[in-house]
């Protein structure tokens, strides 16, 4: 039987690299300390007598990605176009690094609709250089940098195309050129991997990655919920017109946590138990307190048993790591954080 | 370069590199002249055929009075008697049979025309007026009454209408007001519904392209709405200039073309219209004495006051609508004024161009544009034209105004075949 040590180990492993898929960010310590970039201050919206917000207020921290969840019709496209300073709020207000948002704001703001669209019969460079210059930037820097971006992305060849001439995919990646170029502060996204193919919905994603690390804070809406898990730091949940949830991702999935560890013992070739007397011994042998459930996970072991084990209150996963130890070789420990979907619906439901 | 200047420029640059466009502003002055040539071309085919008149003249009176014309040969076959002319007539195929019995001097009511088909009215009143003017004379000189004496007292008058400053006028000038008039009016009423439909179109192409949202993310959609108007109009003025030249271009090679042939009846109505000559002269004072500055001045400005309310409209209709198919039911309010205007115009302004329903409907400021454009050569009151451009530029601030805000909710509406009830709605969006 292996040391015991080495579960230990592997279970940390396990753990560092869930810790990952929760989408910490590297120095998220940093960034609470941070000032906000953009704050909604009780914003209430009324279209006619139909409410699209209601008394909804968010703090978007600066360099972090902000994931505005939640189902059609919540309230989500209201809010970005307040913030765009598209549509004017009832009431309530928004400000932009610390100042009141304004008409000379525009510049920082790059947006990106869900409703993608270009001029179809005008050329692809002039028409970049067009919209950057509709957002104040001069014809030299506007053509410096779309050079720059196309070079990047591998477009060059489509400059003098038009965008009737371009794919689907092609088109979008020209709207995302056309959102980035004049470097704003913020960056707003409708859905931004609608329409994308996987490959380039990570090259884009990785695009946004990097324009955030380069300083810029991103906004994005979503229904989709595993691009929140890869990429979101904050989330805020809406749900018609309200506000029902925000904070910290981690500390979010952290309230939501269960206590719950999914479990991998190993049986067949290497192991002196069969599956079926493993199974046996580990329930008959556990208290009525841990509640074990049949695990639904892969590895690569077909025979391995899969436990689901929520941990009663006032024991740690060392209690159960200790309970497990000499039941045999633990090729699997891992805490079942709850995903952004899980999340969502729960409190779309509660709601 | 400001944001408006850019959206002008690009509006402009998308319109003059539009295909059609570009196809209807080279085509259409060829397809005008096309047209008048065809119709010339077409009315000298039909006077070519030369229709042969048989003349049976039983009284005498006529005989080599009827001159052959370049249409019509005029034979005479009275010694044949009218029995033997019909037949005749019938075998050669001839155009018809002009019959003057004896006692015509007596009763005229004799006179007949045979033919299978009727002839033209200016044939039939060219005969009568030949026949009327030699019975008439010979009736005179049965009466003893000297010709020469008449012809010598004969008397023409044509009336000098002076105003109390001391302007000279003659009554054509009339015609060349309600023509200066009348022409800048439906200019301005074309101007208005070509290049409103193409401001409206090219909303519609923003919205259905689904760009409208980056645009106003970076400026205001009434600044947008501005800048579509006026490129489409610099637009507009592009190819209203380039028919003018091809137009104007075509028309005088086509006058050279023709004025070759017709160069001898023109000769001919040269000698006899000397005395026309003062007329003409005349009707070229009164262009002159047209307030030619004041003329230009208030075009231009009932012409940009109109364009850009009856635009703002075309605009604010674009952007409620999703498709151009939807817009039939939004087009009324804007076909209807412009057809009364142009209605009122022609009838009530010409005919009295100071009468209460010229005046009203040239304060109405939907109507104004055009109907004011139509009274201006006549000569209108100062106090009535500050009024009229103060009405229409109150009402164009409005509809831009109003307009904007239907563009500004309608541009991201999407789905929706918006009803008038609705639009007004978004009023208090």
């Amino acid at each position: 039987m292996p040391h015991p040590d080495s579960y230990q180990d592997d279970t940390k492993l396990k753990f560092v690299r869930n810790e990952c898929l929760m989408g910490l960010p590297r120095g998220s310590l940093l960034q609470t300390s941070m000032t906000d970039l953009l704050v909604a201050d009780h914003i209430h919206k009324k279209y006619g007598k139909y409410t699209a917000l209601n008394d909804l207020s968010i703090q978007v921290p600066k360099g972090s990605v902000f994931g505005l969840l939640g189902p059609n019709g919540a309230g989500k496209t209201t809010l970005i176009r307040i913030i765009n300073q598209i549509t004017m709020p009832d009431t309530g207000k928004v400000y932009l690094d610390g100042e009141a948002l304004d008409q000379k704001h525009i510049i920082n703001i790059g947006y990106m609709p869900e409703e993608r669209g270009l001029y179809k019969s005008m050329k692809v460079g002039e028409q970049v250089i067009y919209l950057a210059r509709l957002k104040g930037l001069t014809k030299a820097e506007a053509k410096e940098r779309s050079a720059y971006w196309f070079n990047r992305l591998g477009m060059m060849d489509w400059w003098n195309k038009k965008i009737q001439e371009l794919s689907k995919g092609q088109a979008q990646k020209v709207q995302f050129i056309v959102t980035v170029l004049h470097k704003p502060k913020l960056l707003i996204f409708d859905e931004p991997f609608s329409g994308f193919d996987p490959i380039n919905a990570t090259l884009i994603k990785d695009e946004i990655l990097k324009l955030r690390d380069d300083g810029a804070t991103i906004l994005f809406s979503t229904h989709r919920m595993e691009s929140v898990e890869q990429m979101c730091d904050h989330i805020a949940l809406m749900h018609k017109s309200n506000k029902v949830l925000d904070g910290r991702l981690s500390d979010i999935k952290r309230a939501y946590r269960t206590n719950t560890f999914e479990v991998g013992i190993q049986t067949g070739d290497d192991s002196v138990q069969s599956l079926e007397t493993l199974k046996k011994n580990v329930l008959e042998s556990a208290s009525d307190d841990w509640q074990l459930n049949a695990a639904q996970f892969k590895t690569i072991n077909e025979n391995d048993l899969k436990l689901q084990v929520k941990i009663p209150d006032g024991l740690s996963p060392n209690d159960l790591l200790g309970f497990l130890a000499n039941k045999g070789t633990i090729n699997h420990f891992v805490e079942v954080v709850p995903t952004a979907n899980d999340i969502f619906i729960q409190t779309i439901n509660a709601n | 370069m400001g944001s408006l200047a850019l959206i002008i420029k690009r509006e402009y640059k998308a319109r003059v590199s539009n295909r059609s466009f570009i196809i209807m502003t080279f085509l259409s002055p060829l397809i005008v002249v096309g047209m008048i040539m065809l119709i010339t071309y077409l009315t000298q085919l039909n006077q070519a055929g030369k229709q042969t008149i048989v003349v049976v003249d039983e009284s005498g009176y006529f005989y080599k009075e009827f001159e052959s014309t370049a249409n019509i040969d005029y034979l005479d076959l009275s010694p044949q008697g009218l029995e033997t002319a019909k037949d005749l007539v019938e075998e050669n195929k001839y155009f018809g049979l002009l019959y003057i019995p004896e006692n015509v001097k007596k009763n005229t009511s004799g006179v007949r025309f045979y033919g299978n088909e009727a002839p033209g009215i200016s044939t039939i009143e060219g005969i009568e007026e030949q026949i009327e003017t030699k019975l008439t004379n010979e009736k005179l000189l049965d009466r003893g009454v000297d010709l020469d004496l008449i012809d010598a007292s004969e008397t023409q008058i044509s009336i000098t209408i002076e105003d109390f400053a001391g302007e000279r006028t003659s009554k054509i000038s009339n015609w060349i007001k309600a023509g200066f008039g009348g022409g800048a009016g439906y200019l301005l009423m074309m101007f208005i519904i070509i290049y409103g439909n193409m401001v409206m179109r090219s909303v519609i192409e923003e919205k259905t392209n689904r760009i409208i949202e980056v645009i106003i993310s970076s400026v205001k959609p009434f600044k947008l709405m501005m800048g579509k108007i006026m490129g489409t109009t610099l637009a507009g003025i592009t190819q209203f200039m380039i028919w003018l030249l091809i137009g104007g271009g075509l028309l005088t090679f086509l006058s050279l073309y023709l004025g070759l042939e017709g160069g001898a009846p023109n000769a001919a109505v040269g000698n006899m219209a000397t005395t026309d000559l003062d007329k003409i002269e005349l009707i070229l004072l009164d262009v002159l004495n047209l307030p030619l500055l004041k003329l230009a001045c208030f075009f231009l400005i009932y012409f940009i006051g109109g364009y850009f309310l009856y635009s703002s409209i075309y605009a604010a209709i674009g952007a409620a609508v999703d498709s151009e198919t939807d817009t039939q039911q939004f087009m009324l309010p804007i076909i209807m004024p412009l057809m009364l205007a142009i209605y009122v115009g022609f009838f009530a302004v010409i005919e009295n161009p100071d009468g209460s329903i010229a005046t009203i409907f040239s304060m109405i400021p939907l109507t104004s544009p055009i109907v004011m454009l139509m009274r201006i050569p006549f000569g209108v009151p100062w106090w009535q034209l500050a009024l009229s451009v103060s009405i229409l530029i109150a009402t164009f601030l409005f509809t831009v105004w109003f307009g904007s805000k239907i563009y500004r909710v309608g541009i991201l509406m999407y789905g929706k075949k918006p009803t008038y009830k609705e639009i007004l709605k978004w009023m208090k969006y």
